[in-house]
C-alpha cells in the first residue's frame, strides 16, 4: 500500500455519481485526479462500479444473428491497448491529459494579486481550472451558487481552521463563504471545479471576474 | 476472461460475447439508446474488452464490473460526446501474479452483492437502477418520479447501507 496523508476526501454521493456516470466532465476530472492519489476513494469508486456490474445481469436484450461473427472479424485488426502507467510529475495523470504535459505546459493567465489560473477544456455543464496561489497569499474572498471542489496538487492552503495538503479536497457548497490562504512554504497549485460561477465579495474582484471568467 | 487476456483465446471471447453482449445492449437501451445504436455499441464494448484485456485484474474487479465500466464510458461518449477522465493506475503497478485468495474473495463478494441487490425493497432498488441506467442525477430522478429529493436521497442511502450491511 502507498502511504497516504490525505485527510479530506470526496463524499460518497460524488464517488457514486462518478461510478454511475452522472457527473459533468469537470467533476469527473477532479474525481479521477483525487482517486489517482487516494486509495480509500479508489476503493469506494470500485465498490460502486461493482454495483453497476451486478445490475448488468438482469437486463439482457437479444443481439441479432451474425453479431458475434462480426465482432470476431474485428478482433484481428484491432491493436492491443497499452498497459496503463503512472505518469511522473507533479500533476496527476488525468490532469496531465488535459494540460498536455506537466507544470511547464500550463498556460497561466494572471487574475491579479499574483494569483493565476488556467481554465481546462471540458464540457460546459461545469468548469475546471488550475489555480496558482503564491505562498502566503489569500485567494479572493468568494462564495458560490453551486458546489465548488478544490483539490491541492502542490503546496497547501489553510481555510478557517482546516489545513489542506496535496491530495486533499475541500468541498464548498452554496452557503460557504471562504478565504483559502496558501501555505507560506510553497506556492500552491490547485484543481478547482464548479458547477456555477463563483460569487466574489467586494467590487474589485467582481469586475475582475467579468474579464477572467471565474 | 483470463484466457482472453493471456492466451488471446477467441473461443473464450465468443463465450464472453454470448453472455455479456446482450446485457450491454440491454443496459444501453435502458439508458435511452435506440436498439441499433445499442447493438453497435455492445459490439464495440466487446471489441474494446479484447483490446484492453491486458489491463484486466481479477483481484480488483469481476468481469461484469469491468465490462460495466467500459460500457458506461462508451455511453458517456455516445450520449454526451464527452471525454471520460480515468484515474491513473495504482502506483505500485500491475501485480505480476494476482493473489488467488484475493481473486476468490472478490468473486465471493460479487456473488453476495448480487444477492443483496436482489433482496433490496423494490422502491430502493428502482432508484439505484435509475441512478445507474438512466444517467439521472438525484434531482433529475425527483423530477421524473415526482418524489421529493429528500426521499430519494434517503432511499438511496438506505439502499447503500443495506448493501454495505450485507457485505459485512
Amino acid at each position: 500500500m502507498t502511504l497516504s496523508n490525505i485527510k479530506h476526501h470526496l463524499d460518497d454521493a460524488t464517488l457514486m455519481a462518478y461510478a454511475t456516470g452522472n457527473l459533468p466532465e469537470a467533476f469527473n476530472l477532479i474525481v479521477a485526479t483525487h482517486v489517482s492519489l487516494c486509495d480509500a476513494c479508489r476503493a469506494g469508486v470500485e465498490s460502486y462500479d461493482a454495483v453497476g456490474g451486478s445490475l448488468l445481469d438482469d437486463n439482457a436484450a437479444a443481439m441479432s444473428d451474425g453479431s458475434l461473427a462480426k465482432a470476431l472479424q474485428q478482433l484481428e485488426s484491432v491493436p492491443t491497448a497499452p498497459q496503463l502507467r503512472k505518469k511522473a510529475g507533479v500533476l496527476p495523470g488525468p490532469v496531465q491529459d488535459y494540460v498536455g504535459g506537466d507544470l511547464d505546459s500550463i498556460k497561466w493567465r494572471p487574475v491579479g494579486m499574483g494569483v493565476k489560473q488556467a481554465v481546462l477544456a471540458t464540457s460546459d455543464r461545469a468548469t475546471a481550472r488550475l489555480l496558482f496561489i503564491p505562498a502566503g497569499t489569500a485567494m479572493p474572498d468568494h462564495g458560490h451558487r453551486g458546489t465548488e471542489l478544490t483539490m491541492v496538487l502542490q503546496g497547501a492552503f489553510q481555510d478557517a481552521d482546516e489545513y489542506f495538503a496535496r491530495g486533499d479536497v475541500e468541498t464548498a457548497d452554496a452557503d460557504v463563504q471562504h478565504i483559502p490562504v496558501a501555505d507560506i512554504h510553497e506556492d500552491c497549485i490547485c484543481l478547482a471545479v464548479t458547477d456555477a460561477p463563483l460569487r466574489f465579495e467586494g467590487w474589485l474582484p467582481r469586475i475582475v471576474q467579468k474579464f477572467v471568467g471565474i | 476472461m483470463i484466457s482472453v487476456r493471456d492466451a488471446r483465446d477467441t473461443d473464450a471471447f465468443a463465450e464472453l460475447f454470448v453472455h455479456f453482449a446482450p446485457r450491454i445492449k440491454g443496459f444501453l437501451i435502458k439508458s435511452g439508446a435506440d436498439a441499433t445504436t445499442a447493438e453497435e455499441c455492445a459490439q464495440d464494448v466487446m471489441v474494446t474488452l479484447w483490446r484492453k484485456a491486458g489491463q484486466f485484474d481479477p483481484a480488483r474487479a469481476s468481469v461484469a464490473t469491468w465490462i460495466f465500466t467500459i460500457a458506461r464510458n462508451r455511453r458517456i461518449d455516445i450520449l454526451r460526446r464527452e471525454r471520460r477522465p480515468e484515474p491513473e493506475d495504482i502506483p505500485w503497478g500491475p501485480e505480476p501474479e494476482p493473489d488467488q485468495t484475493a481473486v476468490l474473495a472478490l468473486q465471493q463478494d460479487s456473488a453476495r452483492l448480487s444477492t443483496a441487490l436482489a433482496e433490496l425493497p423494490a422502491a430502493q432498488r428502482l432508484l439505484i437502477e435509475q441512478a445507474y441506467f438512466k444517467e439521472l442525477s438525484q434531482s433529475e430522478i425527483a423530477k421524473v418520479t415526482g418524489l421529493p429529493l429528500g426521499t430519494i436521497k434517503s432511499r438511496i442511502r438506505l439502499a447503500l447501507d443495506r448493501l454495505r450491511h450485507a457485505m459485512k
